[in-house]
């Protein structure tokens, strides 16, 4: 069962290599990705026996996949993102189509493949296999820039995982039953220096992912001139690898190391916040503004998590998956207007509420997601972070609580700049965007209040997670 | 109960949804029926749980679990009970009549336009009555930030004007600088206590497990929330510019229900007040400090809902200052009479403003008295009511506080009474320019001047009554009354405490206070009666012109530094050292890459061509090398 969401994207996307007329291909790879989704809610409602088999018997490891609600809730990100962006972007007509979906259902597989893998050099490798088409994607389709900024990018994230590399091995050696089993993994016997080494390989390589301040740089500009169905994937699914590898990897193999890390990474994490915050105030591109913004969300939730504290990690649970929620509805806003106009500089935009109100009706209840206003989603995430943050240090909850009010700058900015305002001369351009496009619209925007109302099915999905993964 | 509590709140949700979701369907006709009437049924709904209250006492009912997880749990429980049955009442029915007004004053926007403003509207409506239905502090919080989206929203309502979009804005802004201390607020009880309902907070086992430090803490933090709220300093400069809005959503939003939520909301946790005096003088040292500014500040403003505005700053400083010293029937009180006459006044303003053809100045005003009769009484009415002047309502509930702060401090009585004489002779003022002497405007807005039409005008008339009347829920005892309201909230703050005032004290506070309000009165009356006035010529007249250049003085300090801050991170410190460390290394690795090019050829094609094949080998072995060690292991064999 939990093979078929990796075998599913996979062999859809080889097949996608031999489909020249691009409708078809089109319509294949939305078929897939709503067969996927309807598998992951089903999963998610269900749940599913491990798959286990032996995969390299030299190394001894195992192709293990297991869905716990942490994974469960993932998959669903992933199976709701996929077919909602490849949806939204249906107009988008980059050469040669085919191939393009071909690469984003490679990267749906690997990530299917992160978030299900029980096994440490299975989750290396399918954290590489996520990696490797989004390069090409970006380096290909790109905007201008996209050769340095995708070389970066790549550079970067790609040093990331040979430090995790490293670290896996690091621990594998030092393991009695030398294999790559988490509970193996977590029984290594390693010396104290050892042990924080192998600390600092993988969380360097998760902050990177993530990023973290002071690690992001690669991110703005990557998001900046991807194309915006890369973009999504990158920033609504993506990040998520990150925060993913600290809950599952990095706090039950080191759990003191976490700890006596924990100020430290919670005050950079904090740091970072404020950081991104105040720089998505003065930005004027608004896939930048997005982008900060994220970096911002982002760093709040590994704050939490690094105070280890149960209603902390309950919050981020359920943030990821309205984080991406959001994001992916801010992207999709952000790329119709570019598609019809031409423009990112919001200076240039003005009056949307006037050319197209739904459009700006949309737009504005996802921003009002973005700034965690109560009866969205964001809210019972966010809210529960602040608690865990405030139960961890109080001044750490005052000052990453000043980002609730830089975020309601940054956001109620660009609403004022994009949606309000005579209608500017390039947006007179604005036509009634595709009908595709808006009922995924109007369909993310309903999970936002739905599960901003009743938070309480996510909390049940993710409740068993809760039990496993902290502290033992 | 649970059917008719779920009743009061969801009608105005629907009603927002009908008219959000069907704004190009619906004729104007429709929406305002639907608008309005959702808005009613809600406040016979209300009077129906008024009923129940007072029969059978307080009720909470359970809807659903908002949050519930192993270790914390915030129930969706919503909560009748004295205090919050006259909110109920006040909030769905000056509601109503705002709703009623409205249809009117806004018939000349667009159908959608219309529609949307009515969604709007109905949305606040929710969100308040969520505010004061909650039966914990995350509930409540819920409905404070619901307020301030609907705020905004309205403030902004004229979207395509870029001034108004910056008062909206800044109206949220600021607001939510005070939702972070009512956050930090909820997270010190749940780290302390572990609950946020209000049955299990103020208990006093919980208030025994709670430090003096704890508690002023939490007072102090929920206080700065009461702040943004509700206007005071230092965050009330949002307020006035929120006159952006149309009139009615001044009306409604910004005098008569929003801004006494930080009241309502202090009058709640009066259990956790009370054990902090630090923060209750705080309180009212807040409380009549912006009482005094308000009041100064409308001294001199031309605009007529600029004055209404400030004279809003300070009457909720007044009912802060009551709150601070104790007299928590009295501040709820005068939440209850202000309301009648602020909303009054504003919706005699925008009968005035839509007579003028959206003038606001009254320096061209005047002599209106004739040309808008019904206006000119009920404003008459609702300015006695706000200066103070027996028998009128605002007597009586200002009467209240002035007592208890007299007990508490001479001192703060003093300034007070300095204020309400400022007030009688700005509200004075205001009157005498615009319906007194003679018409200063052009001779086309003379031509066109004309009485509002009914749905207008009953409200007013409404509003005007229960001004005029209102001060009997509140005869204190020295007048022979068994002072209702008090007795009402005996059950939530307690008794009213016996003021240690004698007879003659309290006659001789009311009559100073009423004779100096009525000095204030006739001297403006006279003043004002034939002329404006003009452009300020003392400095002092110009400071208080300019409002104490307090926009300005948040201007340079903070704003504009966090600004250049913002740009100072953005531009120096992300590009050059941040990126920069990231791209010198990039640089020097590829400098030592060149110098060693054996196997790097700096290309990330060839790495990912080898890791492609890497990862191909993988998957070969994956499907072969079972295969081949079974070989392997007979061979063996």
């Amino acid at each position: 069962m939990l093979l078929l969401f990796i075998l599913i994207p996979l062999l859809t996307a080889m097949l996608l290599l031999f489909v020249k007329n691009n409708k078809m291909a089109n319509n294949i790879a939305v078929l897939t990705t709503i067969v996927t989704l309807g598998l992951a809610i089903f999963v998610a409602y269900k749940g599913a026996v491990d798959y286990n088999q032996p995969w390299i018997l030299i190394l001894n490891t195992r192709f293990l996949l297991h869905a716990d609600g942490l994974a469960k809730i993932l998959i669903l990100l992933t199976g709701i993102s996929f077919p909602a962006i490849i949806i939204a972007t249906t107009q988008n007509q980059p050469k040669q189509k085919n191939i393009f979906l071909s690469l984003l259902l490679f990267t749906q597989s690997g990530l299917m493949g992160v978030f299900l893998a029980g096994d440490a050099l299975l989750f290396y490798f399918f954290w590489e296999l996520a990696l490797i088409p989004v390069y090409f994607l970006s380096s290909i389709w790109g905007g201008e820039k996209r050769v340095a900024v995708t070389f970066k990018f790549f550079i970067y994230t790609f040093l990331g995982s040979l430090l995790m590399l490293v670290g896996i091995i690091l621990l594998y050696i030092h393991t009695s039953e030398q294999n790559f089993l988490i509970s193996t993994l977590m029984h290594a016997s390693l010396t104290p220096v050892q042990q924080a080494t192998a600390f600092v390989l993988f969380f360097l390589a998760f902050a990177i992912k993530m990023p973290l301040f002071p690690f992001h740089t690669w991110q703005p500009d990557a998001y900046e001139q991807s194309p915006t169905a890369v973009t999504m994937v990158l920033s609504a699914v993506m990040v998520k690898m990150g925060l993913y590898g600290v809950i599952r990897w990095l706090l039950p193999l080191f759990p003191l190391a976490a700890k006596t890390n924990a100020l430290f990474i919670v005050s950079l994490s904090i740091v970072g916040v404020l950081y991104a915050s105040f720089i998505a105030i003065r930005q004027d591109d608004i896939k930048r503004l997005i982008a900060y913004s994220s970096i911002a969300h982002i760093g709040l939730m590994n704050a939490a998590l690094f105070t280890q504290n149960q209603i902390g990690l309950q919050g981020v649970l359920i943030q990821l998956f309205s984080h991406g929620i959001n994001v992916l509805g801010l992207w999709i806003v952000a790329d119709i207007i570019e598609q019809q106009t031409g423009i990112r500089s919001m200076k240039q935009m003005g009056g949307l509420a006037k050319a197209q109100p739904t459009l700006a009706i949309l737009l504005v209840g996802f921003a009002l997601a973005n700034i965690a206003l109560p009866l969205t989603n964001a809210f019972v995430g966010e809210f529960l972070i602040f608690n865990s943050l405030f139960q961890f240090n109080i001044w750490a909850a005052a000052f990453a609580g000043v980002s609730v009010v830089l975020s309601a700058i940054y956001t109620l900015n660009m609403i004022q700049k994009v949606a309000y305002g005579e209608l500017s001369t390039p947006m007179q351009a604005m036509n009634t965007p595709n009908k595709n496009a808006q009922i995924v619209l109007i369909i993310l925007l309903v999970i936002v209040f739905v599960t901003g109302v009743f938070p309480q099915p996510l909390f049940n999905l993710t409740a068993d997670s809760l039990q496993q993964i902290i502290i033992k | 109960m649970k059917v008719i509590i779920g009743f009061i709140v969801l009608w105005p949700l629907v009603g927002f949804l009908f008219n959000g979701l069907g704004r190009h369907f619906w004729s104007k006709k429709v929406v305002a029926y639907k608008a309005t009437g959702y808005v009613v049924a809600s406040f016979i709904a209300s009077i129906f749980a008024f009923v129940q209250v007072q029969n059978q006492g307080a009720v909470s009912v359970h809807y659903f679990d908002f949050i519930n997880t192993a270790h914390f749990k915030i129930p969706f429980d919503l909560k009748v009970d004295a205090l919050s049955s006259l909110f109920l009442l006040v909030i769905t029915g000056v509601g109503s009549l705002i709703h009623l007004y409205s249809t009117a004053y806004m018939k000349q926007e667009s159908s959608s336009d219309y529609a949307r403003y009515f969604s709007y509207l109905n949305l606040f409506i929710f969100s308040m009555l969520i505010l004061v239905l909650g039966d914990n502090f995350v509930i409540m919080f819920i409905g404070w930030e619901g307020v301030g989206l609907c705020s905004y929203l309205l403030i902004g309502y004229w979207f395509t004007n870029t001034h108004f979009n910056y008062a909206a804005k800044k109206a949220f802004i600021m607001n939510r600088i005070g939702d972070l201390g009512f956050l930090l607020a909820i997270f010190w009880l749940i780290a302390k206590l572990g609950t946020v309902s209000y049955s299990e907070v103020f208990t006093a086992e919980s208030i025994a497990k709670l430090s003096t430090t704890d508690i002023t803490a939490i007072t102090l933090l929920l206080f700065v929330g009461a702040m943004g709220k509700s206007a005071q300093i230092p965050l009330y400069t949002w307020l006035p510019d929120a006159m952006a809005g149309p009139t009615p959503v001044s009306a409604l939003i910004h005098a008569a229900t929003m801004v006494t939520a930080g009241i309502y909301m202090i009058t709640r946790s009066h259990l956790l007040f009370s054990h902090s005096e630090m923060t209750q003088n705080l309180v009212a040292v807040i409380g009549i400090s912006t009482a005094l500014l308000g009041a100064t500040i409308a001294l001199k403003q031309n605009d007529i809902k600029k004055v209404l505005a400030y004279s809003t700053v300070s009457q909720l400083g007044y009912m802060f200052l009551g709150l601070g010293v104790g007299a928590y029937s009295g501040a709820v009180f005068h939440v209850i009479t202000h309301a009648f006459f602020k909303a009054l006044l504003f919706l005699g303003a925008g009968s005035v403003i839509h007579a003028m053809h959206h003038e606001q100045d009254i320096q061209k005003m005047g002599g209106l008295k004739s040309k808008l009769p019904i206006t000119h009484l009920t404003f008459l009415i609702g300015c006695i009511a706000i200066a103070g002047i027996p028998p009128f309502s605002g007597f009586f509930s200002k009467d209240e506080i002035l007592a208890a702060a007299y007990a508490k401090n001479p001192v703060y009585w003093f300034l007070a009474i300095l204020g309400s004489a400022m007030t009688a002779f700005y509200m004075f003022r205001l009157y005498a320019t615009t319906f007194l002497g003679k018409f200063r405007g052009t001779t086309e807005q003379d031509h066109h001047l004309h009485e509002s039409p009914l749905a207008m005008t009953l409200p007013l008339i409404v509003l005007a009554v229960l001004s005029a009347i209102a001060g009997a829920i509140g005869i204190p005892e020295i007048m022979g009354g068994h002072h209702w309201i008090g007795q009402q909230l005996s059950s939530i703050v307690g008794a009213a405490k016996e003021t240690t005032l004698t007879h003659t004290i309290e006659w001789a506070l009311m009559g100073t206070s009423t004779m100096l309000a009525l000095l204030a009165c006739l001297f403006a009356i006279n003043k004002y009666r034939q002329k404006a006035d003009g452009e300020p010529t003392t400095p002092l007249g110009k400071l208080l012109f300019h409002k104490w250049y307090v926009d300005e003085f948040y201007d340079t300090l903070i704003v504009k530094p966090l600004n250049n801050f913002a740009g100072f991170l953005k531009n120096s410190i992300e590009k050059k050292v941040i990126d920069g460390a990231v791209n010198g290394t990039g640089k020097i690795v590829q400098y030592s890459a060149r110098q060693l090019r054996l196997i790097q050829n700096g290309q990330v094609g060839y790495y990912i061509l080898f890791m492609v094949f890497s990862i191909v080998l993988l998957l070969i072995l994956w499907f072969n090398d079972t295969i081949i060690l079974r070989f392997y292991y007979s061979l063996i064999k």
